[in-house]
């Protein structure tokens, strides 16, 4: 998969209500590789990824202004189809969220909506996005167990698992680690490695370590602006704003 | 100086007692009620037995009782008036959580409400003054005319009657059921929408497989919590439904329900007739009490359930008329709501 930009902002403003959450953001997000997105609470980064699948329509008070395009299409145009973009960014949540219904069903879920009925066909999408989200080891004799009763790492996982299910080109990750433990963080870390060669992947991080870890290219959040972008390698050895640099080193955040 | 810490605070001892004393005086109360209207209705209950509950004849000059008409009355005029809110109520509660923009939510929320705080009176003088008449002209002579040849639509139609009592039963529990499906509906937790949503789902794909599912407990209690309000209705009712002692299948025919009879005949009535005037409110009293009981378990078990992901779940469930309920549920005993 060649690095080519999937996803451009240009000059992106977000408004909830009078409060201006997001101003002036220009990001380019490549294919094929994993980018970062830190900064302090309330910065603006959740909503910055929100704003990649128009997540944040749900709420009432929210204005956007300029322009998001993911493969040069303006996803904030009117005639913008707000399910298929949806189904062609997927995106994890900081809390693991699945549906109150058993494994098999809820990586079916999205596929299902979208109109796949045949039973083995879905028995199929489901074997492999488990096994892309490296859970089907763990999971393939008990399909049917409700997936409430799975540790929260692999509920995360699971939830991995469905978004992959609908096929998506871009994957958005919002804190997906923030509620797991060291070592089923890891495993989700292993994954985010391992789907980037597949999927262009957008993470939201608390955690600088995990940023490094993970990712390709770093962007750093501050007050709704974005401060620095940069090789993650080079942001967080010879940062080139004084802001970022107080931040890495842990001076405030 | 040191501070003395080991002295009594004579309210602190007091108060407790004093609000205690106020909830036992409603438990008492309603306990008193109950105990009334049982020993009045014992001389009528003693000599009609389950006859009452069967028998078409309400005979003061003869001293026979009987309720089967006010019963079917009372029936009738309750779940035909739920049966045309329930699509009303529960679209407009999933209008107003998931489809209204969000400056209609609050306005058309607060006017649902609105429409439970009109006096019954007001809704009977409303459905006795515009509402016969437009009926008698127009709705009810159109079905006489047309379709007169089915028993259900039978005339001649006077304005008052099953018909005119059954519309102004629905606008009267209309609000009761929005506003509850509304609150049960808001409870289902933001990230199983999100969830939808992410994955590319509808809006009526999330309304049909998060939100109903979600919330279908919850909703059959706000039905039955407006069922329950329709039985108990008296003093609209008894204005528009006609007060005719009659088992008609002909909703253009005048009728009578439990609390229609009791109330146009109570100023009057002695002897056997109160009493049997009585065991109607007793019968009245247990099937209301009933509904009510089992609607209020299934909207604060749908709440809870809903809820569950934290240690200890308050719900507080409104609704108009006060019937509120606050739950606290622990979580480890959610599983065995579920």
């Amino acid at each position: 998969m060649e690095n080519s930009v999937k996803i451009v902002t240009e000059k992106l403003n977000l408004y909830y209500g009078n409060f201006q959450a997001l101003k002036e953001v220009n990001l380019e997000v490549c294919s094929g590789k994993v980018t970062a997105l830190i900064g302090p609470s309330g910065c603006g980064k959740s909503t910055f990824l929100r704003s990649l699948n128009r997540l944040n329509d749900l709420i009432d008070s929210v204005r956007v202004e300029g322009e998001v395009r993911i493969d040069g299409e303006n996803i904030y145009d009117k005639s913008c189809d707000v399910v298929r973009l949806r189904k062609k960014v997927g995106m994890v949540f900081q809390k693991a969220n699945p549906f109150p219904k058993s494994i098999y069903e809820n990586v079916a879920y999205g596929p299902r909506i979208h109109g796949v009925r045949d039973k083995k066909v879905l028995d199929r999408i489901v074997e492999k996005s488990l096994r892309e989200a490296a859970l089907w080891e763990e999971v393939k004799d008990n399909l049917s167990r409700s997936a409430l009763r799975l540790s929260g790492g692999q509920q995360q996982r699971l939830c991995i698992a469905r978004v992959l299910a609908v096929e998506p080109e871009v994957v958005l990750m919002d804190e997906p680690t923030s509620a797991l433990d060291p070592i089923a963080t890891q495993k989700i870390e292993d994954l985010i490695r391992a789907l980037k060669q597949k999927f262009t992947i957008v993470i939201v991080t608390h955690n600088m370590q995990q940023a490094a870890r993970v990712s390709d290219i770093t962007a750093f959040f501050l007050n709704g602006e974005i401060v620095e972008v940069g090789n993650t390698g080079l942001l967080f050895t010879q940062p080139v704003d004084q802001r970022t640099e107080d931040y890495i080193t842990g001076k405030f955040g | 100086m040191r501070e003395k810490i080991v002295t009594k605070d004579p309210g602190e001892g007091i108060f407790p007692h004093v609000t205690a004393m106020a909830a036992i005086l409603i438990i008492l109360l309603s306990g008193s009620i109950f105990f009334v209207v049982l020993s009045g209705a014992m001389p009528a209950l003693k000599k009609f037995k389950l006859s009452f509950i069967f028998s078409t004849i309400w005979d003061p000059v003869l001293d026979i009782y009987g309720a089967a008409p006010a019963i079917y009355g009372t029936a009738v005029s309750s779940f035909l008036a739920l049966l045309i809110a329930a699509p009303l109520g529960v679209g407009t509660a999933i209008f107003l959580t998931e489809l209204a923009p969000g400056w209609l939510r609050k306005p058309v929320s607060y006017m649902v409400e609105l429409l439970a705080a009109v006096p019954s009176v007001v809704f009977g003088l409303w459905g006795l003054l515009v509402l016969a008449p437009w009926l008698r002209k127009g709705v009810g002579l159109f079905l006489d005319e047309k379709f007169g040849f089915i028993p259900l639509f039978r005339g001649p139609f006077l304005g008052v009657g099953m018909l005119t009592g059954t519309l102004v039963l629905t606008i009267m529990i209309l609000p009761t059921v929005t506003a509850i499906s509304r609150e049960v509906m808001l409870t289902v937790p933001l990230d199983q929408r999100e969830g939808m949503f992410a994955l590319g789902a509808t809006r009526w794909e999330v309304i049909r497989k998060v939100i109903l599912p979600g919330s279908k407990v919850g909703i059959v209690g706000a039905l039955l919590l407006g069922l329950g309000r329709a039985m108990g209705e008296a003093m609209a009712v008894t204005m528009v439904i006609g007060n005719t002692f009659i088992i008609s299948p002909s909703l253009l025919s005048p009728a009578q329900t439990l609390s229609s009879l009791i109330v146009s005949e109570f100023p009057e009535a002695y002897g056997m007739q109160l009493s049997a005037l009585m065991l109607l409110g007793l019968i009245l009293f247990a099937i209301t009490l009933a509904i009510n009981i089992i609607a209020l378990i299934m909207v604060n078990r749908s709440a809870a359930r809903l809820k569950a992901g934290k240690e200890l779940v308050p719900v507080q469930i409104s609704m108009p008329y006060g019937e509120g309920a606050l739950v606290l549920v622990k979580k480890k005993n959610l599983s065995k709501m579920e």
